[in-house]
């Protein structure tokens, strides 16, 4: 891999006066030998299958499999179209796609992982709401998605993508991240200024544990998708503004790492503390599973 | 450094509800399929940690099913796994353990094909990425994300150079690679990773030109 830190990925940038996004380009092209046509048909493929999903969960009510959850994309979008919400519409439309993207996924339906399936709504939801705006073509949105993959590696290299080894941070947090750097770079910001985004994104998340009822990606995945869309564009604009990360973003990442360690297993996608510990994530999880985790143990 | 690619971090297209548990596990369960290198009649998986604790409701069981079933991550049969095993006639049976320190999203899986049998330690890392932590009893590392060789063999000096000089020949590039034995002259496995994916001919000649190889697998999940 070509660069192993944010810091490392804006001085590539700046030395070659090249975005990020064009940065990752040619590395993924060096990497795997694929051209940059090929490349970009890739990933505007990925991002078709974002917005399948961000549009099936608004149009409809989207419902688990499990029946737990669903319908809350849906709500938010009716709710966007009355014009009265405290969030500006835009905004608002974010969180919606961004729920029902996770809410396709609880429905075992097509997602793309950006960078996990548990996180899968964010990152779509951003991209797309300000693809909404019209006021970016759909390439620099495709664009943008590289600008993500390259915050992305950085993090998965560094730290950590996984719930399990890291916590919910890892996951979501990854995900408010890459989206925030993405939206910046969309906007035409400095590679700095996409370093600050995700210097600040991520530090709004640190310690967020995975604690999903059940054991599912469900609650409080969902929601949690929904409102780090608006975290995501709300670092994006502070970073836009001129707010630096005083912590530099490298330094927030080993930070998550560190924090993703000391966390208890139960706070680990075990589905055995916090939220899932609750009473009434223990009577969900009762009412679904009960009878299936003693047949295992019985054969084990 | 473990990611590489742009569609490791956007990616894969996958059916829900996890990356890790979902999708990870159906590319374990592909690399058992391939390892194997057998049609499957039977598979055992011991799942530990977060695996074993959350496997129902992520789709973890049905997924690593799907995997071996040699269906991808975006496959919609992923949620009919068990019934479309039973009419191919492959047994599956699914235990919980602690079988030591991996990282919590980690199955052990023993297959059975009608000529062949495999035994591997896998972990799903997160985003979708596995990557198998033992195979055979032995500490080999891969994760099929490149076109990779296993061959196994008997412990001989000069094995190494041998291959490496007729894959060589052949125009292939050796990324990655790993050799484990059993004991000293005795059973190894050389794990090769290459850029590209090798033609037929050039497996045949790995068998034929040298001769301490007893098998050779291809590894490849796309």
């Amino acid at each position: 891999m070509a660069f192993s830190a944010i810091r490392e990925l804006l001085a590539m940038a700046n030395k070659k006066q090249q975005t990020i996004a064009s940065c990752m380009l040619d590395i993924e092209q060096n990497e795997t030998g694929r051209t940059k046509e090929e490349i970009i048909t890739l990933m505007t493929q990925q991002f078709d299958v974002m917005i399948e999903a961000a549009h099936k969960g608004v149009e409809q009510p989207m419902m688990s499999r499990t029946g737990l959850t669903g319908g809350d994309g849906y709500r938010v979008e009716e709710y966007r179209k009355k014009g009265i919400s405290y969030l500006g519409t835009n905004t608002l439309q974010a969180m919606a796609y961004a729920l029902s993207v996770n809410e396709v996924n609880a429905a075992m339906g097509r997602i793309v992982a950006t960078p996990t399936a548990g996180s899968a709504g964010i990152l779509p939801g951003v991209l797309i709401a300000i693809y909404d705006q019209k006021v970016h073509a759909k390439e620099a949105i495709i664009q943008g998605l590289f600008t993500a993959a390259a915050i992305g590696l950085v993090i998965a290299n560094a730290a950590s993508i996984s719930g399990a080894a890291g916590g919910c941070q890892a996951e979501i947090g990854s995900a408010t991240a890459m989206a925030a750097g993405a939206a910046v770079e969309i906007a035409g910001g400095s590679p700095e200024q996409v370093g600050n985004a995700v210097g600040l994104a991520l530090k709004n998340s640190l310690g967020l544990v995975c604690d999903p009822v059940g054991g599912l990606v469900e609650i409080p995945c969902i929601i949690r998708n929904g409102l780090h869309a608006v975290t995501a564009l709300a670092a994006a604009d502070m970073a836009l503004a001129g707010v630096r990360s005083v912590i530099p973003p490298d330094e927030v990442i080993h930070a998550m790492y560190a924090i993703g360690n000391e966390m208890p297993e139960s706070l680990r996608e075990t589905g055995l503390g916090g939220l899932a510990a609750t009473p009434t994530g223990k009577r969900l999880r009762e009412r679904l599973f009960g009878k299936m985790d003693q047949q295992v143990v019985e054969k084990a | 450094m473990r990611y590489h690619s742009a569609f490791e971090i956007i990616g894969p297209i996958m059916v829900g509800p996890s990356s890790s548990h979902t999708a990870g596990a159906v590319r374990i369960g592909n690399l058992a399929r391939q390892l194997l290198d057998d049609e499957p009649i039977q598979v055992h998986f011991t799942l530990m940690g977060s695996f074993a604790q959350t496997y129902q409701g992520h789709g973890t069981d049905v997924a690593l099913i799907a995997g071996v079933l040699g269906f991808t991550t975006d496959d919609p049969r992923i949620t009919d796994a068990f019934s479309l095993a039973s009419d191919r006639g492959l047994h599956v049976q699914f235990a919980k353990a602690n079988f030591g320190f991996f990282h919590p999203n980690t199955v052990s899986i023993n297959i059975e094909g009608r000529k062949r049998q495999s035994q591997l330690i896998a972990s799903s890392l997160g985003g979708g990425k596995a990557e198998v932590q033992e195979m055979e009893g032995l500490p080999l590392k891969l994760t099929g994300e490149r076109p990779t060789l296993i061959i196994d063999h008997h412990d001989r000096p000069g094995f190494l150079a041998k291959i490496s000089s007729l894959l060589s020949q052949e125009g292939y590039n050796i990324v990655r690679m790993m050799v484990e034995r059993v004991e000293k002259s005795g059973k190894a496995i050389t794990v090769c990773e290459l850029d590209e994916l090798p033609n037929p001919t050039t497996l045949a000649n790995l068998r034929t030109f040298v001769d301490v190889v007893e098998h050779v697998r291809l590894i490849y999940v796309v």
